[in-house]
C-alpha cells in the first residue's frame, strides 16, 4: 500500500504540532516543521511502507527534521546551555546540607496505570512545559528522540559533564513536578 | 558512603553513560539502607518508560 492521501496526512497535523511544541515550545518553529514534514511526506509517500502506522512514520519523519533545526539553531549564540540559577536552587531544596533527601521521595502508586490515562499525559506536558527551556530540550533529546548523550552534548555544544548534570536536572524536576501534581504527594 | 544527593546523581548517569563497578556497588549500598532513594529509583525507570511512550500519547 502506497496511496496515502494528502488529506489524511492533514489529518495528523494536531498531533505534529503538540509533539514539535514539546521539544522546540515556540508555536511559529513548531508550525514551521511540521509544514515541512507534511510536504517531504507528501513528496515521499510512495515509499511509506504499510507495516508501520502512518503517524508512527510521520513522527519519524518529523523528529529528523526537529534535530535538523536543533543542529542548525546549536550553531548560533542563542541556545547557550548554561542555566540559570533557579536550576541549581530546586537541587538545593531538594537535598539538606548533608546530601540527605530534606523530603525523601514517596511510593507512586499504580504508575502504570497513569500511561493509560490522557489527564496524566497534559501534567507530564505541563510539568516538562515548566522546566527550563535547554533542561527540557535536551531531556526530551535523550528521552523522546532517543538520542545519545554523545550526540546531545555536541548538538547542544556542551561538555558531557555538563551534559549529564542538565539530564539529572531534568529528572529531578519532573519527578518533583509528577510527584506534586500527578501523585498527589502535595508538599 | 555516598549521600542521597549523589546517588541520585549516579542512578541519572546511569540512564546517560556506562557505570563503573565501584560506582554500581556505591549506589547498591546506598540503596539497601534508603528507602527515600528506592522509590526514587523505581521512579526514574517509569519517568523514562512515559518519556519513551509519550509520542504515542499525545
Amino acid at each position: 500500500m502506497s496511496d496515502i492521501d494528502p488529506e489524511a496526512l492533514q489529518g495528523h497535523r494536531s498531533h505534529l504540532i503538540r509533539y514539535a511544541m514539546l521539544q522546540l515550545r515556540d508555536p511559529n518553529l513548531a508550525e514551521d516543521v511540521v509544514q515541512e514534514t507534511l510536504v517531504a511526506a507528501i513528496e515521499s509517500r510512495a515509499k511509506f511502507a504499510a507495516q508501520s502506522s502512518p503517524r508512527t512514520w510521520l513522527v519519524g519523519i518529523l523528529k529528523h527534521k526537529i534535530v535538523d533545526l536543533l543542529r542548525k539553531r546549536a550553531r548560533e549564540p542563542q541556545l547557550n546551555v548554561a542555566e540559570g540559577e533557579d536550576e541549581n536552587e530546586l537541587v538545593d531544596a531538594l537535598f539538606k546540607e548533608n546530601g540527605h533527601w530534606a523530603d525523601p521521595p514517596q511510593t507512586w502508586n499504580a504508575p502504570e496505570q497513569s500511561l493509560e490515562n490522557a489527564h496524566f499525559w497534559n501534567v507530564f506536558e505541563q510539568c516538562n512545559q515548566r522546566m527550563p527551556l535547554n533542561t527540557a530540550r535536551a531531556f526530551m533529546m535523550r528521552e523522546f528522540m532517543e538520542m545519545s548523550t554523545e550526540e546531545i552534548c555536541q548538538e547542544l555544544g556542551i561538555s558531557t559533564t555538563n551534559c549529564w548534570v542538565i539530564l539529572h536536572r531534568a529528572r529531578l524536576a519532573l519527578r518533583e513536578c509528577l510527584d506534586m501534581n500527578w501523585f498527589g504527594n502535595a508538599r | 558512603m555516598i549521600d542521597c544527593k549523589h546517588n541520585t546523581e549516579l542512578l541519572s548517569q546511569s540512564y546517560d553513560r556506562p557505570i563503573t563497578l565501584r560506582e554500581r556497588i556505591a549506589m547498591r549500598m546506598h540503596l539497601m539502607m534508603c528507602r527515600g532513594c528506592r522509590n526514587f529509583e523505581k521512579q526514574l525507570a517509569f519517568l523514562r518508560k512515559a518519556a519513551r511512550e509519550l509520542p504515542r500519547k499525545l
